[in-house]
C-alpha cells in the first residue's frame, strides 16, 4: 500500500484541501488564480502547490508565462483506495472482536446453567 | 494533529466487561489484530507486536477500563512510537443496557506537528465529515470533470 506520510500530511491541512478543491473543480490553474480565491497569501498557496506537488498530487506544466497546475488523478485515486483499504481492515478486525466476544458471552451464559 | 483518520464503529450483543477483556488480554489480541502480542496493559508500558514476519514496538496510553483503552504502535518505522512517527489506536466502550456493547475505534496518525493553532480549530470542523467522505467527494468531483 502507498499510503505514506507525504501524501497523508499533505492531504490533511485544511488550507491544502481548499487548493486541493479548487484544482480538482476547476482543471488547470495557476497560483496567482487560486490565490485570488483562497482566504491566505499568495506565499501560502505557493508553499501549498509545493507540498501537494511532492506528495505527487499535482503536478505543473510550463504555458507561456504561466505555470499551471493541474490534479494528478491517478494519485489521488491511489489515495482514496489506499484509505477504503484501511477501513475495512477495521473493520474485518471489529468483525472478529465481536464474534469472539459473542461466543465468549453465550459460552459462560450456556455454563451458568438456567 | 492527525493526519489521517479512521473511524469504526460495530454494535456486540456482550456485555462491556467481555468486550473489554477481548480487546486488552494479549492471546484475544493475537486472534484480531497482530500474530505475537508481547504486552502489558498498564498505562506507558512498553511491548511488542508482530505480524508474520514483520512488527514492531508498541506503547500502551490509555488504560481505563472498561470503558477506554489505547495504544500506538510504529510498524516497519522503528524508534519510540510517539506522536509523529506511530498510528495512535483508541478504543471506547459504551455499555447499551447489561447485554449490548458499542464499540468505536479510532486509529490516527502521520500527523503533522507544526501547525498553528487556527488551523487546528479549522481542522477540527472540516474533519466532522471524514476523511473517507473528503477522498469521495474529491474522487466524485474528478469523475464529473474527465
Amino acid at each position: 500500500m502507498q499510503a505514506d506520510d507525504e501524501l497523508w500530511s499533505a492531504i490533511a491541512d485544511p488550507s491544502r484541501r481548499r487548493v486541493l478543491d479548487l484544482l480538482v473543480g476547476n482543471g488547470e490553474v495557476s497560483a496567482s488564480w487560486l490565490a485570488v480565491r483562497v482566504p491566505f497569501s499568495r506565499q501560502a498557496v505557493s508553499k501549498h502547490l509545493v507540498v501537494l506537488e511532492r506528495a505527487g498530487l499535482i503536478s505543473r506544466r510550463k504555458h507561456g508565462r504561466e505555470v499551471l497546475y493541474q490534479v494528478e488523478a491517478d494519485r489521488l485515486d491511489q489515495a482514496t483506495r489506499a484509505m477504503a483499504e484501511l477501513a475495512a481492515q477495521w473493520d474485518r478486525r471489529l468483525d472478529v472482536i465481536k464474534r469472539l466476544a459473542e461466543t465468549a458471552h453465550a459460552d459462560a451464559k450456556k455454563n451458568q446453567g438456567p | 494533529m492527525p493526519g489521517l483518520t479512521i473511524d469504526r464503529e460495530v454494535m456486540i450483543e456482550a456485555p462491556v466487561e467481555v468486550v473489554w477483556r477481548t480487546i486488552t488480554e494479549p492471546d484475544q489480541i493475537t486472534q484480531w489484530f497482530a500474530d505475537r502480542v508481547d504486552l502489558v496493559v498498564k498505562p506507558g508500558a512498553r511491548g511488542y507486536m508482530g505480524f508474520g514476519e514483520q512488527g514492531g514496538p508498541v506503547v500502551v496510553e490509555v488504560v481505563d477500563p472498561p470503558t477506554r483503552f489505547s495504544f500506538r504502535w510504529n510498524e516497519n518505522r522503528g524508534g519510540e512510537p510517539a506522536a509523529g512517527n506511530s498510528m495512535l489506536v483508541e478504543f471506547t466502550l459504551t455499555p447499551d443496557g447489561d447485554e449490548r456493547t458499542h464499540l468505536r475505534v479510532v486509529e490516527s496518525g502521520h500527523e503533522s506537528l507544526d501547525w498553528p493553532d487556527a488551523e487546528k480549530q479549522r481542522y477540527a470542523d472540516e474533519h466532522q465529515g471524514g476523511w473517507g467522505e473528503y477522498l469521495d467527494r474529491l474522487a466524485a468531483l474528478l469523475g464529473k470533470r474527465q
